[in-house]
Order: structure tokens, then sequence, then C-alpha cells
């Protein structure tokens, strides 16, 4: 073993950081899709919990996790579609509207999850990276999960239709001024209404990977806040697809400070770098709110900046 | 001369009589969606457990007798009326400035800490009135700080106070975690991580002749209080106006900043409050316990209750049962905790949804016939 302690907290925080930033990115994604059309969906936190719990259920009655990810892809725009349609009846306001809808999609996945929590369903499993170093820990940090080179490539895709399709045209033209975009004869709140649907897909998926790979189980707990820090993530990546899959490696690696600390034995402060996640986000929000770029970068319509 | 001063005269009436009418149909329009909204989700609610193949008149009747049939359940009731009306109006005083402020939970949290914290070298050396009196202050003055912050952060670096708030509910619960689960554990309790317990000489008592604390109490005139405060003050017309329009508030000369950073800080007190209840009433120390989803439901009470101070007493009250008799319906019909849960969430949607039909029912409409009103 080379390096020694700090050695090993630096791969364990890589390695964290590939298994944690993966929901974010994809929770992130979704959001950015809606945000992109004009509309904020902050219950993505909701969608998460939902769709872990599905995927679970899916994967355990079926035997077959890839189902459990499609289902949780399902309930993620079931309740997209939801937050897309309420949001278009006039005088309802989308922010209250997602607080409710987090209430609501953690109520039901609550209430049907409760019978899942003690099996155990068939996992995701894994791709290894890192067996060519021969360093153990180098080969487990690298382990990772198909999902995330699905993540990468949706990101990829949607950065490159956002530029050079006319769907991404008119995705982006909702979300920057709907009066043009009711000009060109485009549905705007066709467009929004789809888009949060399928922002909700990507979300339920982002839950299918809490609940089938890392952490693995079903319970309660699983989600604690990430649907909503994607939320945040978005406005830091100043909605491109491409820099919010490098923001949730950043929130990955964040979050896996604390379990890297205590993996060789430092539990001092362990509850402090839990909250280390909330607290890089509250201070991005600070520095990003303010800064000339973001303002710039903003969907016009967007209700969630000032 | 007399033919005029009669003329004034009547058409003074004239007016009376229709500001009357037109405050009462608006009032009736505010009483009359959200209930329609209640029954709607009653009814929904219905369909889902005929779904799933539970009765929902069994449900209902468990609601109505875990949370109001006894005198023992009205008071259980009570009680946990009292935090939500307090977390109710830590959501009700933003909204009235046009925030969306969703972090009652955490000041909650922090504020029944540090009230059982400051409490800690206090036991024992200090009388037991003086001590709730520096605890209860604790507490106020952590959740204004908590979510005067979010204020302050929303108007002074335009950072989105939902999602600050929301992220400090989280910082805040892992602030208290940090210090129970550390250096103010008590040890002589294995069982669950917790602070030293205050005892039972320095609980606050019961309201005399019932089984309610007093936070009950406070939280009835606080919320009346609140309602002078944001009706019948210059202060509260302030704040209303910056509700209404930030813009037009700050082209009027109004301090929109310090509006802003009192309001959330008073919604902050109140939940700050809630929490001492919870440690100098209820628990007796502070853990995790603390975070038991009051902060949420004081949302959904808030919203309900149109941001009404005085409304928000009821909405309270009726919550408060539902939530008392979470216990008697998981025994009784095999129903996962989660019920209650579930139940607020759609009660939220549909309350959200019957936004949309404010102004379209023709009784309600006032009659202008051209005239300003």
């Amino acid at each position: 073993m080379s390096g020694g302690t700090p050695f090993i907290v630096l791969v364990a925080i890589l390695g964290g950081a590939l298994r944690v930033s993966t929901p974010f990115m994809f929770v992130a994604l979704g959001e950015c899709l809606t945000e992109k059309s004009g509309r904020v969906n902050l219950g993505l936190e909701g969608t998460l919990v939902l769709g872990a719990m599905s995927a679970y259920a899916v994967s355990y009655h079926t035997g077959s996790p890839w189902l459990g990810v499609l289902a949780a892809g399902c309930a993620g725009s079931a309740l997209g579609a939801m937050h897309g349609f309420i949001c278009k009846l006039p005088r309802v306001n989308d922010v209250a509207i997602g607080i409710a809808m987090m209430l609501f999609g953690t109520g039901i996945a609550f209430f049907f999850g409760k019978a899942y929590i003690q099996p155990t369903a068939p996992r995701l499993g894994s791709i290894m990276l890192g067996d060519w170093t021969g360093n153990p820990q180098l080969a487990t940090a690298l382990q990772i999960n198909p999902l995330m080179i699905v993540g990468i490539l949706v990101a990829i895709a949607m950065w490159w239709a956002f530029a050079n399709t006319r769907w991404g045209l008119i995705v982006r033209m909702s979300g920057d001024s709907a009066p043009s975009a009711m000009a060109m004869g485009v549905s705007v709140d066709l467009v929004r209404f789809l888009a949060t649907t399928a922002g909700g897909f990507l979300a339920g998926v982002g839950g299918a990977f809490l609940s089938l790979y890392y952490p693995g189980s079903w319970n309660q707990g699983l989600s604690s806040g990430q649907g909503l820090m994607a939320v945040a993530l978005v406005i830091f990546a100043r909605w491109n697809p491409l820099r919010c899959v490098a923001a949730a490696f950043l929130f990955g690696a964040t979050g896996a400070i604390g379990p890297a600390l205590q993996s060789v034995g430092i539990t001092q402060g362990y509850y402090f770098f839990n909250a280390a996640p909330y607290i890089l986000t509250l201070f991005i929000m600070i520095a990003s709110a303010g800064s000339s770029k973001a303002g710039r970068d903003v969907p016009g319509e967007l209700s969630i900046i000032k | 001369m007399t033919e005029a001063s009669g003329f004034v005269e009547v058409a003074s009436a004239e007016t009376f009589r229709r500001d009357m009418s037109i405050r009462l149909r608006r009032s009736a329009e505010y009483i009359c969606i959200p209930l329609l909204a209640l029954t709607m989700s009653a009814l929904l609610f219905s369909v889902f457990l005929l779904a799933i193949g539970k009765s929902p008149v069994e449900f209902f009747q468990l609601v109505a007798r875990g949370g109001f049939g006894t005198a023992f359940s009205i008071q259980n009731t009570l009680q946990r009326a009292a935090p939500l009306i307090l977390t109710g109006l830590a959501v009700a005083i933003p909204a009235r400035i046009g925030l969306i402020m969703i972090g009652g939970e955490g000041a909650l949290v922090l504020g029944g800490f540090a009230s059982a914290a400051i409490a800690i070298p206090m036991i024992d050396h200090v009388p037991p009135i003086p001590t709730l009196l520096v605890m209860a202050i604790a507490g106020a003055a952590t959740g204004a700080l908590w979510v005067g912050l979010a204020g302050a952060l929303r108007h002074y670096r335009g950072v989105n106070e939902t999602i600050s708030t929301l992220l400090l509910t989280y910082i805040g619960i892992a602030i208290m975690n940090f210090f129970v689960e550390g250096s103010l554990r008590d040890l002589t309790n294995p069982n669950k991580p917790s602070t030293k317990p205050i005892g039972d000489a320095y609980m606050i008592g019961k309201i005399p002749g019932t089984d309610v604390h007093w936070g009950l109490a406070i939280g009835i005139v606080l919320a009346i209080a609140l309602q002078i405060l944001m009706t019948r003050t210059t202060f509260g017309f302030a704040a209303r106006v910056t509700g209404g329009n930030a813009r037009a508030a700050l082209a009027q000369g109004l301090p929109v900043g310090r509006l802003i950073v009192i309001c959330t800080s008073i919604a902050g007190v109140c939940a700050g409050l809630a929490g001492f209840f919870e440690v100098a009433a209820i628990q007796g120390r502070a853990n995790a316990s603390l975070a038991a989803g009051y902060g949420f439901t004081g949302i959904l009470v808030s919203f309900l209750a149109r941001h009404n101070p005085i409304a928000i007493i009821f909405v309270a009250i009726l919550f408060g049962g539902i939530v008392a008799s979470g216990g008697l319906i998981q025994r009784r019909m095999d129903l996962p905790d989660a019920t209650v849960l579930l139940l607020q969430g759609l009660t939220f949607v549909v309350l959200l949804v019957s936004e949309t039909l404010y102004g379209r029912f023709e009784i309600f409409k006032v009659k202008t016939n051209g005239e300003r009103t």
C-alpha cells in the first residue's frame, strides 16, 4: 500500500464521489431540462424517494433490477406529469406545488414502501474499471455503475440537443421568452408539461440508483435532501448539462468526506461532515445567486431567481 | 343644506353596506374554497382507501374518535396543535411578505436544542421559573437567527428562500446530532443519544384543569397578536405592501430589507418557541424526536389557513387531531404510519389546485357597476 492514510482517504473520497454523485447527476439533469423550459420543479425530492421505492419493489417482484429502473422512471414521469399539469392551471404557484409534490411523493413512497424495508431485492451490477491497477483499494473505488455512464451520455446528448436541434431550440425558447415561443406557434404549456414529465423520469432513475446500487437498500431515510440539493446544483451549473455532471461529482466528493474519514478511524466531527453537502450547497447558492454569469445564463421565464 | 347632508348620509350608509357585502363575499370565498378542497381530498383519499381494500368510513370514524372523540383525545389533539400553530405561523408571516419559507422544522429542532443546552448548567442552581424564561428566550433567539438568516440572504444576496430554508433545516438537525451524540450527550442514557434531562421540577406545567401544556395558550396569544400586527399596524401594512409588490414597496421608500428580516425573524421566534415547548413540556430533553415533522405539517396548516393567523389556530387543531389519531389508525386498520403523511400530501396538492378556482364562481363576484371599489 503506497502512501498511507492520506492516500486511503483520497481514494475513498474518489470512490465515494463516483458512487454518490450519480443520483445528484440524474436529478440535476432532470431539473435542468425542466428549468430550461421555464418551470421549476421543487418536488424532485419526492420523485427521488418514490423512484427509489418503486425500483426496489419492482426489482424484488420481477427479479430484474433494470425493470426496476424503468419502473422508477415511469413513477417519476407520473409525478412530473402531475406537476406539469397542475402548474398549467391559472393562479397556481409552481414553487408551492413543488413543496406539495415533495410531501405527496414521499407520502406515497413511505406508504407503499413499508412492505419492502425487510426483503432484499436483486441489485444492479457494477463495472470494474480499476482491475488493471493491481491495487485492491483503487479497484474497489473505481467500481462504477452502468447508470453513471448512462447519465453522462444523457448529459452529453442534452447538451448537444439544446444547441443543435429544433427540439432544443423550442425548449430553450419556452424558457427564455414565452411570448416569442407562442408567436412561433409553439404551445409553451405543452413544452413545459413534456419537459417536466421527462425531468421526472430522470429524477426517478436517480432514485433507482439509491435503492438498487448505493446505499443499495430501501428505507425511509434513503434520500435526505439530495433531490433538493440538485435544484441548487443546477443554478450552480448555470443550466448547462455538462457542468451539471461536474457539479454532481463535486457534491458527491463532499458527501464522501465523512465516510472516508470514518473508514480510517477519524470519527470526530462525523455529523459535521455529514452536513458538509448542505453547507456547500448553501455557500454555492450565496456565491452563484449574486454572480453576473448566472444572471446571464438563467432562462428568462424562471421564477426561482429574482 | 339639509338636503345635501341627508344625501351624504344616505351615500355613506350605502357605501358601508356595499363594503360589508364585498368583505362578506370575499371571506366567504376564502372559506368555501379551502373547505371544498378539504372535502375533495377526503373524497379522493376515500377512493384510494377503497382501492386498497380498506374502509374509508372506518378511517374517518377513527380520525373523529382518535382526534376529537373523548376528553382525553381532545387534550391529546390540543397538545399536538400547539406546535402546529407555532410552525404554521412560521410559514404564514413570511408568506405575507411574499416569501415561501419551509424551514420551520430546522428552527424548531435548533430552538429546542438551544433551550435544552442552556438549561444544563442552570439545573439545580437557578429556580425553575427563571430557567424556563432563559430557555424560552434561547429557543426563540436561535429560531429567529436561523430563519432571519435565510431572510437576510434572500434580500441581500438573492438566495432563493425556499431552498435555503430547507437546507438550513438539514444543517440544523446535523448540528443538534453533532452535540447530542458528542459533547452534550447524556452518558447515563444508553438508549437514545440525548442531552441531559431537565428534570420534572423544571418542566413547564399544564394549563390548570387540563392536560394541555402552556404552548397552546402561547400559540393562540401569538396568533392573535400577529394578526393584529399584520392587519392593524403600519408595520403590517408595509409588510403586506412588500408582499404584494416588492418593487413598488421599494419605490415607495419602504425599508424592504428590514421588513423582510423582521418578518422572517418573527417566523423563527415562533418555530423556536415550538421547539422550546417540545423540550420543556413534552420531551424533557433534546434528541432526534424533536424532528417529528411538525415543521412540515405547519406548511400545510398555513397554506390551508391562507396564511391568516386566526384561521391557523383552527386548522392546526384539525391537523393536530389527524396527527393524534395516527396511532389508532395504524393499530386498528393495519395501515402504515405514513398514512397521515400521504393524506397531508394529497390535501396539499388538492388545496393548491383549488387556488385556480378563485374568482371563477359567480356567487362570490362583487358587482362593481363600473365604479371604483
